[in-house]
């Protein structure tokens, strides 16, 4: 578990450096090395799936933001107050971590899951479906409806991407 | 090619993406068609079918992408996964329900098994590449117009 | 249940970089830091000590795999976090284009 942990603990400071560096640049690709660090985790955790899947998205994701981000950069202005907005935000994350000291000794142990739907699918998945890769016939087959709605999420932000760009009667102003 | 230098990258990067475009097309379609066998499926190969483009219009400029596969029909690849999916889906009808596996499951470990399982990885596999071209297409040119303004 | 608590640590992470930053890329990353670290508990529900991925192979017969489900769910979210940083990314030149900077103090008229 020693790899786990050390994963963990660097990309809690790859989100720190993120969110303190004056740069756009440099918060940018902190960003691209907790999405890494994150691919890496997953396949510790025995999911090569999701971590193929995750390390394309995270290269699709810089190129989009470094793309954006390539002249704009960041005037660095703080105005007063705002060491009591600090204190009120800081509050709030203490009592949410507090509060679910207490709720995480409800879920099972780590390492010992309750697989009481999945015990089917892993039983029976291979001679219902025929597919030899499990998490794609769940994907696809038991829970195809959520396949459905996540094209119909997909279709929408292309869309909706179409619409917020276009340049078509703008000419007026 | 001489007054497409002015435009792209450096020479070393057009050499390498002279190499390693074609092949990163080739492996995000076998990831597709092989999505029920092995890990991937039809999410994770798309973004690398939409990646393999992105990458030539990085390297070329707009102009050398635009030929081979221009924005009507990127649209048009859109709109037929879109319908190939719902097709497949509405065609279960036919023996029962919504979204029932209905064509025959094969011996495992074969690229021909597992019912609907490979057309579904198709179809989604065209949305999500020729979606996330467009979107990315739709992006740079916002930020042409705006550079060519100032 | 420490590692639990490591991946709400960074879940704050992201939540404080949305409340207090006021760069609208800043606040971008800290949405994209939020959704990995829920992505991240999903599967780690889902893990079972000594077990193996869900993907069967022709010569061993395999009996422990870890849960295939949460893998299911998170496989979807992921794309869905894209299309959603598409959109805000957008959302966020047309708004440069505007207004002419990033800073959200100074965006403060709502005429169309």
């Amino acid at each position: 578990m020693i790899e786990l942990y050390s994963l963990l603990i660097f990309m809690i400071i790859g989100a720190i450096i993120a969110i303190e560096a004056k740069d756009l640049i440099s918060s940018v690709v902190a960003v691209g090395t907790v999405g890494l660090g994150l691919s890496i985790t997953f396949l510790v955790l025995k999911a090569p799936d999701i971590a193929i899947t995750q390390l394309v998205v995270e290269i699709l994701c810089l190129i989009v933001l470094i793309r954006a981000t390539i002249k704009e950069d960041l005037s660095f202005s703080t105005s007063g107050r705002w060491a009591f907005s600090t204190l009120i935000t800081a509050g709030f994350i203490a009592v949410f971590l507090f509060v679910a000291c207490k709720c995480l000794k409800e879920l099972p142990e780590f390492g010992y899951p309750t697989m009481r739907v999945a015990s089917t699918y892993l039983k029976e998945g291979l001679t219902e479906t025929g597919a030899t890769n499990l998490v794609s016939s769940v994907a696809l087959d038991y829970r195809a409806y959520d396949t459905l709605g996540e094209v119909t999420v997909l279709f929408t932000a292309v869309i909706g991407v179409l619409a917020i760009v276009r340049q078509v009667g703008r000419k007026k102003s | 090619m001489i007054k497409e230098d002015e435009k792209g990258m450096s020479l070393i990067v057009k050499t390498i993406t002279r190499l390693t475009a074609g092949l990163i097309l080739l492996y995000g379609i076998y990831i597709v068609f092989h999505g029920h066998v092995s890990h991937g499926g039809g999410f994770a190969g798309g973004v690398m079918i939409a990646l393999s483009f992105i990458h030539l219009m990085l390297a070329y400029g707009k102009e050398v992408v635009f030929r081979k596969l221009s924005k009507a029909a990127a649209l048009f690849f859109v709109t037929l996964g879109a319908i190939l999916f719902l097709g497949i889906a509405l065609l279960g009808f036919a023996k029962g329900h919504f979204l029932l596996n209905f064509i025959s499951k094969g011996e495992p470990f074969k690229l021909f098994s597992a019912g609907i399982i490979p057309y579904c990885n198709i179809a989604i596999g065209l949305i999500v590449g020729a979606g996330f071209f467009v979107i990315f297409v739709a992006l740079v040119s916002l930020k042409f117009e705006k550079e060519q303004k100032e | 249940m420490i590692v639990y608590l490591l991946c709400l640590v960074l879940f704050c992470t992201g939540l404080y970089c949305v409340l207090r930053k006021r760069n609208i890329i800043k606040i971008i990353i800290g949405i994209m830091i939020s959704e990995y670290a829920v992505n991240l508990f999903f599967i780690l529900t889902a893990y079972r000590l000594e077990g193996r991925s869900p993907i069967f192979s022709p010569d061993a017969d395999i009996t422990n795999m870890v849960d295939p489900l949460p893998q299911a769910l998170v496989h979807i979210t992921i794309m869905i976090g894209l299309a959603t940083i598409m959109v805000l990314v957008a959302i966020a030149m047309r708004i440069y284009e505007k207004y002419g900077t990033f800073d959200i103090t100074k965006i403060r008229e709502l005429r169309g």
